[in-house]
C-alpha cells in the first residue's frame, strides 16, 4: 500500500500524489519513510527531497520547513519547494554570480543582508547541484518511456 | 441661467473625471483578480499547517507545552493589529475597518495597543489618539511572506516579552467582489483545540486516534519553528485577504464614480441645450425685434 504524499510551499502546492518511500532531509541527516510509519514530526533542513512511486522518482529542493508523518498521508510544509524538472537554471547560476559577488565585496552593512546573501547563495546552491544530479539520469517525465 | 460655455467647460471636466475613474475601475478590476489568485495560492499551505496543529494539540496532556499556545489567567493589556489600506478612493474600505477597530475596542477594560498595517489606519488611529507601537506602510503590491513575516514576528514578540497578554487581528475578509467583511481574529494565544470543529473533521477523515508522535529532533524545537510561523502566516493571509478587498472596494467605488459622472455629464448635457437654444431664441428675439423697429420707422 502506498503512502501519501503532499508537499506545499508557502505560496502553492507543489507535489501531491502517491509513494513507495520518501526520503527527508532531516536535521539530523536524511530519513527515508515507508508506509504505516509511526507518526512523526520533524523538521526539515535545506536539501533534497525523494518521492519514489513504481519505480519512478521525482526530486524537489527543499529550503527547510516541518514534516509531519502518519501511518497514510506525509505532509511536508515547506518554506520554499521546487520540483528538481522546473529548475530555471540560468536563473539560478545568475543569482549564485550574483550572491558570490556581494560577498566577495566584504562584509555587508548589516546582518540582515549578509544572512539573506548567505541564505541566496546556499539556495541556488543547492539548485544548480540538484538539478545537475538528477536531471541528467532522470529525464523529464513524459519526455520519454523509460520506466 | 450659466452660459452655454461656462456649461460646456463643466462637461469636459466631467468627462475627463469620469475617463480617470474608468482607468482606476479596470486597473482595480485586473488587481483584484491578482489578489485572489494570490490568496487562493496560499490557502493549502495554511491549511496543512492547521491540520498540523490541530493534531499537535489533540495529543494528550499537551495543554502546557508551548508558551504561546497558554491563556494567561488575567488580561491586562492587549494589542490589535490594524489591516488597512495605504490609498484612498476606496470608498469605506478603511473607515469601515477602523469604525470597527473602534466598535470593538473603544471601551475595552484593559488598554489597548495597536499595529497599523497601511496608511489610512495609522492616520485615522493617530487622529482617534490611539497608542501605536509599529506601523507598516507602502506593502508591495504583491507582497511574498517575507515582505510580512515581520508583523507577526512583533505580535510573537509583544507577547512573549509578557507586554501584551492577547493579540487580536482585524482585518477585512474578502467575501466576493460586492461584499467585504470587516473581521477579527484571535491570533495570540494560539487557540487550537475549539477551532471551529476542525481537530473533529481531522480525526474523522482519518483512520483511528493518533498515537503519541516521535518528535525530530525534539518537541520544543518544532513548536518553536512551527507556531511563530503559523501566526505569521495568518498575518499574510489576513493581508492579502483585506488587499483583495481593498481593491475589490475601490473598483466598486470607482465604478460609482463613473457611473455618476456619465449621468452629470448627460444632466449637463440638456441643460447646455437649454442654454444654447435660449441663446438662439433671445437672437431671433433681437433680429425680429430689430426688424420691426426698422419696419415701423
Amino acid at each position: 500500500m502506498p503512502i501519501r504524499c503532499e508537499i506545499v510551499s508557502q505560496d502553492r502546492m507543489v507535489f501531491e500524489g502517491d509513494a513507495d518511500i520518501v526520503v527527508l532531509p532531516g536535521m539530523e541527516g536524511e530519513m527515508g519513510i515507508l508506509p504505516n510509519h509511526a507518526p512523526l514530526l520533524t523538521t526539515l533542513n535545506m536539501g533534497i527531497l525523494k518521492v519514489r512511486y513504481k519505480g519512478e522518482e521525482q526530486y524537489f529542493t527543499i529550503s527547510g520547513g516541518v514534516a509531519e508523518v502518519q501511518p497514510d498521508i506525509i505532509t511536508v510544509l515547506a518554506n520554499a519547494a521546487e520540483n528538481v524538472n522546473e529548475i530555471d537554471l540560468a536563473r539560478a547560476e545568475e543569482s549564485r554570480r550574483r550572491a558570490e559577488e556581494t560577498l566577495a565585496k566584504g562584509p555587508p552593512p548589516d546582518t540582515d543582508t549578509f544572512l539573506a546573501m548567505e541564505a541566496a547563495l546556499r539556495r541556488s546552491n543547492l539548485r544548480l547541484e540538484a538539478a545537475h544530479r538528477y536531471r541528467r539520469s532522470h529525464p523529464r517525465p513524459g519526455s520519454s518511456t523509460e520506466k | 441661467m450659466a452660459n452655454a460655455r461656462e456649461v460646456r467647460l463643466r462637461i469636459r471636466s466631467v468627462k475627463n473625471i469620469s475617463n480617470v475613474t474608468r482607468a482606476m475601475q479596470a486597473v482595480s478590476a485586473s488587481k483584484v483578480r491578482k489578489s485572489t489568485e494570490a490568496l487562493i495560492r496560499t490557502r493549502p499551505y495554511a491549511t496543512k499547517a492547521w491540520q498540523v496543529l490541530t493534531h499537535i494539540a489533540g495529543q494528550p496532556g499537551r495543554e502546557q507545552m508551548h508558551p504561546l499556545l497558554v491563556q494567561r489567567p488575567s488580561v491586562n493589556r492587549v494589542l490589535v493589529v490594524l489591516l488597512t489600506g495605504d490609498r484612498g478612493l476606496a470608498g469605506a474600505f478603511s473607515s469601515n475597518i477602523v469604525r470597527f477597530a473602534a466598535q470593538k475596542f473603544d471601551n475595552y477594560p484593559v488598554p489597548v495597543d495597536y499595529v497599523a498595517v497601511g496608511r489610512k489606519g495609522r492616520d485615522l488611529l493617530f487622529r482617534r489618539r490611539k497608542s501605536v507601537i509599529a506601523e507598516f506602510s507602502n506593502l508591495p503590491a504583491a507582497p511574498s511572506f517575507g515582505d510580512v513575516s515581520a508583523i507577526g514576528r512583533i505580535a510573537v514578540e509583544e507577547f512573549l516579552s509578557g507586554k501584551v497578554d492577547e493579540v487580536y487581528l482585524l482585518y477585512t475578509d474578502y467575501i466576493n467582489m460586492a461584499r467585504q467583511v470587516p473581521d477579527m481574529k484571535k491570533l495570540l494565544p494560539l487557540e487550537v483545540t475549539n477551532a471551529e470543529g476542525r481537530v473533529q473533521d481531522f480525526q474523522a477523515a482519518h483512520r483511528g486516534p493518533a498515537a503519541t508522535y516521535l518528535y525530530e529532533p525534539d518537541e520544543m524545537a518544532i513548536l518553536d519553528d512551527l507556531i511563530p510561523r503559523f501566526t505569521s502566516l495568518q498575518v499574510y493571509q489576513a493581508i492579502l485577504e483585506s488587499l483583495a478587498s481593498e481593491h475589490a472596494a475601490r473598483m466598486v467605488a470607482m465604478k460609482n464614480a463613473t457611473d455618476s459622472a456619465s449621468a452629470l455629464a448627460d444632466t449637463l448635457l440638456l441643460e447646455y441645450n437649454k442654454v444654447r437654444q435660449q441663446g438662439i431664441t433671445n437672437e431671433i428675439l433681437d433680429i425680429v425685434g430689430g426688424a420691426e423697429a426698422l419696419g415701423s420707422s
